[in-house]
């Protein structure tokens, strides 16, 4: 063995090396060897089960929140300041597409009045706000730039931020939640739960709003609205509001609660919360309050002994227990159908409320069985494949197809190892990749083979016709593996999700190929030819 | 081994009858394609929702359909799993993003409706979830007289859907089997025969895409598959010259053309997996182009003397073997997968198989002839307006098309 062909040796062997320990790490045990190869080629949800969702935030929620918000203090300010107006009101954006069209229409401000006007939106007050008069009484009132892309971000964000403790909070192994972050996608969460094969639940908890509130009961519970305002002389009393009940009333009808307008405490007083087990062994949910909703909630009680109390979660009156005696920082909600539900709702009430509502565009699920099918099946159909490649290879070129087929083997397990230490997954699409790198690899040998083979018909010495070969096969290799990788890149950047797997594992079988079949092949010849003082024949 | 030495065939002169056959299928695709309103796309492409569904007897497709038609509006497919056992493919449209939520369980309702016992207040074992299996069989297995630790629960609940899943494909037809399973004694049997029942059918796999999304899908798809079409030109054009990236691009647009309209003639569809299969198609179409122009580069720095047109044979010819070798392996690899590869691989490998024939072929007899043509009409018209001298001596000194290589 020459010093060059050492060198080269030594080099191949500790790519292999690398390689495999990529992939299998240091087993010591065959258990062990498979939880390692388990654990490092990570199979994607197509081929091991799971679920996709693809979440839109309705960005458009937030941003109609907050033009309320802004109305119900300019009402006020312009209240204070004495400014008459007819009605002010805010238009509807019904999607995320239209959220930027956001604007508060205030008709009928005397022009005398339209300088103050002026002056009180001008203030910091409103800087979120652009004003432009659309007729001299009639005035709108535009979000500024700046604002909307902040609101819209921040709005992103938390969403994502209190979906991901939700959903950790379930339990469901290893989630992960991205942004598309695309042009046309800015609002667009991409959910993954490897293993669920019914992300009904999961929706159901991203979904919820969790909205907790606690008032004071003011009367019902009532059998219909026109009975609650029958019954409170034709009117409703100022400072309340109508709910409906979760609880089915004396005739299995609908009930309503008298409530009033403010809730005490909040579902952002809450500071903990956990599932347990009320009288008679019912699932319940039980929450802790902070100290500031604790104070507030501890004089309401303690002024309202004997009044009832309603659990107001999403709208919707859950108890309407009578207050006992002053509560200071507890309470419970009641009525969960077993302990799940109870722990859901102790979950999204830890986890806060969603600032605004989420639509998902997009589901797919694998069951586990069809996973388990394709691994199966593309494992046969990879075996056979592989299996007629590596036989032609040896029965056409015979001790050349030797060097083919390890450069192919090798080639396969530095792209498994890749993918593993680069902790990308291996998806259908990704199998496509490493077929059509399988297909480019036999191909590099068979070109270089081919070469040899013409150069020795036109009479090379063997050392010659193998490194004529080799020389001139190289252009070639190197303008199609090229060719593939530009055309990668560009399916990489502007491709979705499966189209960049396919892209990826492509391009790391196409870099390993250009190593295994002209360097590692290479090396294999050379060491074959430096055995012998003189070669006269190539078993090619 | 050799199959081909120095062969001498005259690939150029029977160029014709292949490029009539080119032009014979691509057309049939187009008129099937404008006949049709355009491809047959998959959910992925226009929103709707899939659902693949394994049967315990042959599926009745008359039966699901009439089932399904009566709670889902639109057009309902239902179609067999060629090849597949006993599975079917339950496909709807989905005209707008608010039916979305509802897609799903309106499918699953029914189908355990038609061929389920939704009346027994059971719990169906082939398409239930670990944790549903866990809530169901806590309280009476205690009842009756398992006792098992929360996480001992989860473990023999894990091995149950483990044994359903991977032993049995997802359908399991006999409680008797479960007898197998590690931990299932005939107290959990009993147990598990009192709260669940065996629908005859297993839910594999469900795919919901809003019509917004399958628009947007579409779009990009599309745009990067033109994209990197553009990019391959733009490199070849770099390497050999113009020509020859507007050969090698025509030939892959026609490779992908033609497939595109076979699926549309066999009325398949085209999804998210078949555009991987093109894109690959594309890829490896492009592969076989360059090696025969990288021969023909070569030769004519050699060869300076010779016509193109011979000149192109001849390359074509000293390919030969290397073409047929990986095409037919290429070829073995994509049969295999479209044998053996299951449903979820078969319009993927369909796509390659029709793929690699057309795209041998298209490199010898579409990008080829495309570069001996332009470089006769560029020759010709050099000819009509330049020197007399040169065209009286019959050898036009040959414009050589090749760069220096870099």
């Amino acid at each position: 063995m020459t010093s060059a062909v050492r060198t080269r040796a030594i080099v191949i062997l500790c790519v292999l090396l690398l390689a495999l320990y990529g992939i299998i790490g240091l087993p010591k045990s065959l258990d062990e060897l498979k939880s390692n190869l388990q654990s490092n080629i990570r199979l994607g949800l197509d081929l091991k089960g799971g679920s996709f969702l693809v979440l839109e935030v309705q960005v458009q929620d937030a941003v109609k929140a907050e033009a309320d918000r802004a109305i119900e203090s300019l009402k006020e300010d312009l209240r204070k300041a004495g400014i008459d107006y007819a009605s002010m009101d805010r238009n509807d954006p019904a999607s995320v597409k239209e959220t930027d069209s956001i604007q508060i229409n205030i008709k009928g401000v005397p022009t005398t009045k339209s300088g103050d006007l002026r002056s009180l939106i001008n203030s910091t007050r409103y800087a979120a706000w652009h004003l432009a008069s659309s007729s001299p009484t009639d005035y709108r009132l535009n979000m500024t730039p700046t604002e909307l892309i902040g609101l819209k971000k921040d709005t992103l964000d938390q969403t994502k931020q209190t979906i991901e403790h939700r959903i950790n909070g379930l339990g469901v192994g290893e989630t992960t939640i991205q942004e598309r972050r695309r042009a046309d996608a800015e609002y667009e969460l991409v959910v993954e739960l490897p293993g669920v094969d019914d992300p009904g639940r999961v929706k159901q908890i991203m979904q919820t709003a969790a909205m907790l509130e606690l008032s004071d009961v003011k009367g019902g519970p009532y059998a219909s609205q026109d009975d609650a305002r029958a019954k409170n002389g034709g009117v409703l009393p100022l400072d309340s509001k109508l709910v409906k009940s979760a609880l089915r009333g004396g005739e299995g009808g609908d009930s309503w609660y008298l409530l009033g307008r403010v809730p005490v405490v909040t579902g952002r007083d809450v500071r903990n919360a956990r599932p347990g087990r009320g009288e008679m062994g019912k699932w319940e949910t039980d929450f802790v309050l902070s100290k500031d909703g604790a104070r507030r909630f501890a004089r309401f009680t303690e002024a309202n002994v004997g009044n009832r109390l309603a659990i107001v979660l999403d709208g919707q009156v859950r108890s309407a227990p009578t207050i006992q005696s002053r509560i200071e920082d507890s309470g419970r909600i009641t009525g969960a159908a077993n302990e799940q539900d109870a722990a859901d709702l102790a979950l999204v009430l830890r986890e806060g409320s969603l600032p605004a509502g989420i639509t998902y565009p997009e589901e797919r699920t694998v069951g586990p069985s069809l996973g388990a099918d394709s691994v199966r099946q593309g494992i046969i159909a990879g075996i056979v494949g592989l299996s007629a490649v590596i036989l032609t290879m040896l029965v056409y070129y015979k001790g050349a197809g030797v060097n083919a087929v390890l450069a192919l083997v090798l080639n396969a397990v530095i792209l498994l190892a890749v993918l593993g230490y680069a902790g990308a997954v291996l998806t259908l699409p990704g199998i496509a990749g490493v077929i059509l790198t399988v297909g480019m690899a036999v191909d590099s040998n068979v070109l270089i083979f081919e070469r040899i083979r013409e150069e020795l018909r036109a009479g090379k010495g063997v050392v010659a016709a193998v490194d004529t070969g080799f020389n001139k096969a190289f252009l070639t290799i190197i303008d199609t593996h090229v060719t593939t990788v530009v055309s990668c890149a560009f399916l990489f950047m502007f491709g979705t999700g499966p189209v960049k797997g396919f892209a990826v594992t492509l391009v790391i079988g196409l870099i390993a190929n250009v190593f295994t079949a002209v360097f590692v092949s290479r090396t294999m010849f050379n060491w074959h030819l430096n055995r012998q003082w003189q070669v006269t024949r190539l078993s090619i | 081994m050799e199959i081909f030495r120095n062969t001498n065939f005259d690939f150029l002169g029977y160029k014709w009858p292949f490029i009539a056959a080119s032009l014979v299928l691509s057309t049939a695709g187009l008129i099937s394609l404008v006949a049709k309103g355009g491809p047959r796309y998959g959910i992925d492409f226009r929103g709707g929702t899939n659902m693949f569904v394994k049967f315990q007897d042959p599926p009745q497709i008359q039966r699901i359909r009439t089932a399904l038609s009566r709670r889902i509006a639109g057009e309902i497919t239902v179609q067999n799993v060629v090849g597949g056992a006993n599975e079917a493919l339950i496909g709807t449209e989905l005209k707008s993003d608010k039916e979305l939520a509802a897609a799903r369980l309106a499918m699953t309702e029914t189908l355990e409706a038609t061929f389920g016992q939704p009346g027994s207040g059971k719990l169906d074992f082939n398409n239930a979830g670990r944790q549903a299996l866990v809530d169901r069989l806590r309280d009476p297995l205690i009842r009756n007289g398992v006792s098992l630790s929360d996480a001992e629960m989860q473990e023999l609940v894990g091995r149950l859907l483990d044994y359903r899943d991977r032993s049995r494909s997802g359908l399991v037809t006999s409680f008797g089997d479960l007898s197998t399973v590690s931990g299932v004694s005939a107290a959990v049997l009993n147990t598990l025969k009192q709260e669940c029942y065996l629908a005859p059918f297993n839910v594999k796999s469900v795919d919901i895409v809003g019509p917004k999304a399958g628009a947007e899908l579409r779009v990009q798809a599309i745009r990067a598959t033109l994209l990197a079409l553009g990019g391959m030109l733009v490199y070849i054009a770099f390497r050999f010259e113009w020509i020859y990236g507007v050969a090698a691009v025509v030939a892959v647009f026609h490779d992908t053309i033609i497939t595109i309209g076979l699926f549309s003639i066999f009325n398949k569809e085209i999804s998210l997996t078949v555009i991987a299969a093109l894109l690959t198609l594309v890829g490896y179409s492009m592969n076989d182009t360059i090696v025969v122009f990288d021969r023909i580069r070569e030769n004519l720095k050699i060869l300076r003397r010779e016509k193109l047109g011979s000149l192109v044979n001849k390359s074509i010819n000293q390919t030969l073997s290397r073409t047929i070798l990986t095409s037919g392996l290429t070829f073995l690899t994509v049969l295999a997968l479209f044998l053996f590869g299951g449903e979820v691989l078969h319009g993927f490998s369909l796509a390659l198989v029709i793929g690699i024939i057309i795209g041998t072929y298209s490199s010898i007899f579409i990008a080829s002839p495309i570069v001996v043509f332009w470089q006769d009409v560029s020759e010709r018209r050099k000819r009509r307006g330049g020197s007399p001298a040169a065209a009286a001596s019959g050898q036009a000194p040959r414009k050589n098309p090749v760069k220096a290589v870099k």
